[in-house]
């Protein structure tokens, strides 16, 4: 859609960027212009973008990255606890430690391709959800999960009765009720947090974009083409891999601390499986490899989880209030199948039709469009102009 | 002064003797064909001289190094490159990306992290490729994903992938393979041109057309062995060579 030179990068940062910040507008006719949705289309769609990386770019299937999304979570809750309820102390930390542990997963995984690469990652991501329930209990809390309380008494260490937040301690900062987590005083719930994860987001999908047009980027895309060719080429593969597995892996850490920021509670299911598929499926939905794509396909995930599962017979009934009512029971029948508890089962026939109509996601499905108007145009500049290049 | 001296190698697949004794000085500038009916170890030895398989036995000393042991990359960045049977690009890619690609390798070794510069903004390197893409006749088609290209044009942009690295040995794998006449011609008059470049060439090849051609010295391989080595004429009269064809295609 944007042609790759510069100045079409440009606009297409700024177009991505203008329709993030104006999402609460632009979203609100559909429904979703409230921040604990578009919040998740933004933490989503950051997960989703940096597992496109690795995914989309050098067509290495991690089937294990929601590891690290619980290891932000885990890391940021850890920090409010200890350090401050301040963000941004527990954001870098986060990453950083998503960071090493997906050098740790990759340096291992990576030593295979293809499906074995995959049940690799699935292992070591299903062994990370057990530990979490388990051996781990003094770090994650089990079950309960990892929550932030309210803070100890002076000299009492003991994370069951109250946390530390040493530096929050250190600048005398007064806590009533539950503590939120803030930016400086600015807390992160309601629009503010929505902003905070949206400028993630953004910053995001810049480097994400820089990535792509980089040698960088050009080497994983020639890994996903053709491995082989590669390595003879004189290219040593593996550490190209590698750094793309561990850049995707901050992102996911990213994105699990953003979500321990928003709601400030870190769990284990957050590691299972599920979650590992789910981005799997928003980046192949939006379209693998593309920029725009695993946003999209994020966004659209989570609009179906939150809004079609809110819609129940009543509200079906009232939208075909003007059928008779012999029909309307019918189609309310029908129709309430697919929504509600049943939006799974639209969301899955929505990605089969993706999958075997448009194997480029809901991205080749906008090109396409795109190119049938272009194709109109041309056809009628051509007629003046003569050929189009 | 040789370039590359194969020593005594062997290589074995279970109990069938792919590579025995092997023996090979190649000498610096020279179009060394080897030739041999099919079967004799022909891309066995080639395989061996790349990394894709290690053999059992013996050394291969190219421009002073040891090569066995090394992996494939490494072997590249000692100034090896491969044309392969059927071609091996970057399918996905378009022609201008498929001999950046190499250029990058050669010029930023085999790893580095460049990850924030455009691709694009590298103007020398994308000058390289556009030079080399109009070299070898593909300029015209440089936006154009590969897996478009007919077969001949994917063996003449592997040959560009190749020559954009100004490798010292290049190792030729049978490069007419499948083509039409008017292809396999071509193609022979890009290998003269590359020749004038002064790189070292290893082909592999049957039809005996090509290798009258091209070859400055031919070496015939057959079971697994070396049974003769001389100029192109010395070749054509010896009897052992005649044999082992006859009896390869009696077998």
């Amino acid at each position: 859609m944007f042609a790759k030179t510069a100045r079409g990068d440009w606009l297409l940062f700024a177009i991505f960027t203008a329709v993030v910040l104006a999402a609460p507008i632009l979203f609100a006719p559909i429904g979703a212009g409230y921040p604990d949705l578009l919040q998740k289309f933004a933490i989503y769609g950051l997960f989703a973008i940096g597992f496109n990386i690795l995914f989309g770019l050098t067509g290495y299937l991690s089937f294990g990255h929601a590891a690290f999304l619980g290891v932000g979570s885990y890391a940021t809750v850890w920090m409010f606890k200890l350090l401050s309820m301040n963000v941004l102390p527990a954001v870098v930390v986060s990453v950083v430690l998503a960071g090493l542990f997906a050098l740790l997963i990759g340096y291992v995984s990576l030593r295979r391709s293809g499906i074995y690469f995959s049940i690799l990652t699935l292992a070591f991501a299903e062994m990370s959800y057990k530990l979490a329930y388990s051996v781990l209990t003094p770090i994650t809390n089990g079950e309960t999960g990892l929550q932030v309380r309210n803070l100890a008494k002076a000299g009492v260490v003991n994370f069951q009765h109250g946390d530390l937040r040493i530096l929050d301690r250190a600048f005398g900062v007064v806590e009533h009720g539950v503590p939120m987590s803030n930016l400086f005083g600015i807390k992160m719930s309601g629009w503010p947090g929505f902003y905070f994860c949206a400028a993630a987001l953004i910053i995001g999908f810049f480097i994400a974009m820089r990535i792509s047009r980089s040698s960088f980027g050009m080497m994983l895309r020639a890994i996903k083409s053709n491995q082989n060719r590669l390595n003879y080429t004189g290219v040593n593969t593996r550490p190209y891999l590698l750094a793309a597995f561990v850049i995707s892996g901050m992102y996911a850490g990213m994105a699990g601390a953003l979500l321990a920021v928003t709601d400030p509670l870190a769990g284990a299911e957050r590691m299972q499986w599920t979650a590992s598929g789910e981005v799997v499926l928003m980046t192949i939905m939006g379209g693998a490899g593309t920029l725009l794509g695993p946003v999209l396909g994020a966004s659209v995930i989570k609009y179906f989880e939150n809004i079609f599962s809110a819609i129940n017979e009543n509200v079906l009934h009232q939208v075909f209030s003007w059928l008779p009512q012999g029909v309307q029971d019918v189609v309310v029948s029908i129709l309430s199948l697919f929504v509600g508890e049943g939006w799974h089962l639209t969301l899955g026939l929505l990605f089969m039709l993706i999958v075997i109509f448009l194997p480029g996601g809901l991205m080749e499905g906008l090109g396409r469009i795109v190119s049938l108007f272009k194709r109109g145009k041309a056809a009628s500049d051509a007629a003046q102009n003569g050929q189009e290049a | 002064m040789a370039i590359l001296e194969i020593d005594n190698v062997n290589k074995t697949f279970g109990g069938l003797r792919a590579l025995w004794e092997v023996n090979l000085k190649v000498e610096e500038g020279a179009v060394h064909a080897i030739i041999g009916p099919n079967g004799a170890g022909k891309s066995t030895l080639l395989n061996c001289l790349v990394g894709r398989l290690a053999p059992d036995t013996g050394r291969v000393i190219f421009a002073g190094r040891e090569v066995l042991g090394h992996k494939p990359h490494e072997i590249n960045q000692m100034g090896i490159a491969r044309v392969f049977q059927t071609p091996e690009i970057f399918e996905d890619l378009t022609l201008l990306d498929n001999v950046m690609i190499p250029a990058m390798a050669k010029r930023d070794g085999s790893f580095r992290l460049n990850a924030w510069r455009r691709v694009a903004a590298r103007a020398e390197l994308r000058e390289e490729a556009e030079q080399i893409l109009e070299d070898v006749g593909l300029a015209e088609q440089r936006h154009v994903v590969c897996s478009a290209l007919s077969r001949g044009d994917k063996r003449r942009l592997e040959m560009a992938m190749c020559l954009i690295q100004h490798p010292r040995l290049l190792l030729l794998d049978e490069p007419t393979a499948g083509m039409s006449r008017a292809d396999t011609n071509a193609t022979i008059d890009l290998l003269k041109k590359i020749g004038e470049r002064g790189i070292t060439k290893i082909i592999i090849e049957h039809d005996m057309h090509v290798v009258f051609s091209l070859a400055s010295r031919i070496s015939v391989l057959a079971r697994g062995t070396f049974i003769a080595e001389g100029k192109p004429d010395e070749i054509k009269g010896n009897p052992k060579v005649q044999e082992a064809y006859l009896g390869g295609a009696q077998a």
